[in-house]
């Protein structure tokens, strides 16, 4: 994924949006700030997304976080590899760690995601 | 404002993440946890511990003073000696855990940052009529710990004297880089090492040249995981002004015998009638990790907290340290821990987790 072309949620997942499909990972601030992740809760296949909702949980040896849905929908996909192997998620946040796809429901208003820009200006101020 | 150590703009400068600890703003990693802690595990890795109280006692009452204050002997220490203590209160519960250092006739006490205050008041308030000074060398000194496998044969390069030579939790005076400075074989790691304790303003030079010798720079974070490993307690989560030594599973540095000292009185109560609970290891087969105050149950009944916990890097397990009921805390006692409202089921195990080989 080209992080430039991404929408960007608050929480710090991004989400790319191909028709009514929805990928969703964590970004690179957010999986450097934790290191060592150890572990990644995922929900299952069938499990409804509720948007700011949280549907998975990643565990680093220092902390815990939630992983939010950034649109409503349904799981259809989960990245199994990233549950055998939870560093891929920091060695490739925008590939080969990807968290789960969504089918979305209906047509969103997705103007509470930001762009790559204002998502920049969002660390920028957080890092400080 | 938080307090800053002299080593302060190099972890800055070099990539450091800084969190507040104690009152400081320390150094938490510099790379990562698992990568530091795999490092002094396996080889050597340096931490600025400058944040630690360091308060000289001396005077000719200092013996009788500190035998007053603290749990363990000092009476008997031998030149050098240092030695690991309880300060309690009246109700033998304990206001800090520190290392007291013979060194000639006074004593060098090593306590905890966040206490530090809180210490030297306690000391000044329980003088009364002894002739005893104190001086708090904090801001004047620095201190750095090497830790490790290679710790002593890396910092053997740098010191005047061997290091080598020194007995576990022994001390001496010697040079390190030509600077006087005072070198214990002592450590929070659980590995070998030795802790240096030196002027101010000598600290960069030091830590620079152990770094380029090969020694890795580590940060609280590693910190933690270390001692959480070799089953040490961390003040303000194993053990606080609500815990006494005794169910913390350190009576071995209460001495009850060696006469009259604050909250004596209240621990030989405990020690007849114990508070009923203790505290225990524990380990889990899953890979979600048990957090400080995540309850511990059984049959879903809450029966304790955790107090510290972490995904260790050295068993690629989750591990933590709880109080538990006293009966409930044989090892292999089967329990579990309430993470985040789903229960994992987790085992009691000996304490320290990991002890390392001696040769």
């Amino acid at each position: 994924m080209d992080p430039i072309k991404l929408r960007y949620a608050k929480t710090h997942e991004w989400a790319s949006i191909e028709g009514n499909i929805c990928t969703v990972g964590l970004t690179k601030f957010a999986v450097d700030l934790l290191t060592d992740v150890i572990y990644i809760d995922m929900p299952d296949v069938g499990d409804p997304a509720l948007k700011g909702d949280s549907f998975g949980e990643i565990e680093s040896v220092k902390a815990v976080s939630d992983i939010y849905s950034p649109v409503e929908g349904e799981i259809i996909e989960i990245n199994d590899k990233l549950v055998s192997d939870p560093s891929m998620i920091s060695k490739d946040p925008y590939g080969k760690g990807w968290l789960v796809k969504i089918k979305m429901s209906g047509k969103q208003n997705l103007d509470h995601l930001m762009t790559h820009a204002a998502y920049e200006k969002q660390i920028a101020s957080e890092s400080h | 404002m938080a307090l800053q150590t002299a080593l302060h703009s190099w972890h800055s400068s070099n990539g450091a993440r800084m969190v507040d600890f104690g009152g400081w703003d320390m150094p938490v990693q510099y790379s990562t946890i698992v990568d530091e802690h795999n490092a002094v595990r396996s080889d050597s890795g340096i931490f600025d511990i400058g944040h630690m109280g360091r308060l000289k006692v001396h005077g000719p009452d200092a013996t009788s003073f500190l035998q007053m204050i603290c749990t363990n002997n000092s009476a008997n220490l031998k030149p050098g000696q240092v030695r690991y203590n309880l300060v309690c209160n009246e109700k033998g519960t304990i206001l800090d855990d520190i290392l007291v250092y013979k060194h000639g006739n006074d004593f060098l006490l090593v306590v905890n940052a966040s206490n530090r205050l809180k210490i030297v008041s306690w000391l000044l308030n329980n003088i009364r009529s002894l002739n005893v000074q104190i001086e708090d060398q904090t801001l004047s000194t620095s201190m750095i710990a090497v830790q490790g496998p290679n710790a002593i044969s890396l910092a053997k390069q740098i010191i005047s004297d061997d290091p080598s030579k020194l007995g576990y939790y022994f001390s001496f005076d010697s040079k390190t880089m030509n600077v006087p400075s005072l070198l214990s074989r002592t450590g929070y790691t659980g590995e070998d090492g030795i802790e240096i304790i030196l002027p101010k303003g000598e600290e960069v030079r030091v830590w620079e040249k152990l770094v380029a010798i090969g020694c890795k720079p580590c940060g609280l974070g590693c910190r933690d995981t270390l001692r959480l490993e070799a089953g040490m307690p961390l003040y303000g989560h194993e053990i606080d002004e609500n815990t006494n030594p005794l169910e913390a599973g350190l009576g071995w540095a209460v001495k009850l015998d060696k006469g009259e000292f604050i909250g004596r009185e209240a621990l030989v109560k405990e020690k007849n009638t114990p508070s009923g609970r203790t505290r225990v290891g524990l380990e889990l087969p899953g890979k979600r990790i048990p957090r400080e105050l995540y309850p511990i149950t059984k049959n879903g009944i809450a029966l304790g907290k955790v107090t510290s916990g972490t995904f260790s890097p050295t068993f690629n397990k989750p591990i933590a340290m709880a109080y538990v009921p006293a009966n409930l805390s044989a090892v292999g006692t089967d329990l579990d821990i309430d993470i985040r409202g789903k229960t994992e089921p987790c085992k009691v195990v000996p304490l320290p987790f990991y002890k390392r080989k001696t040769t």
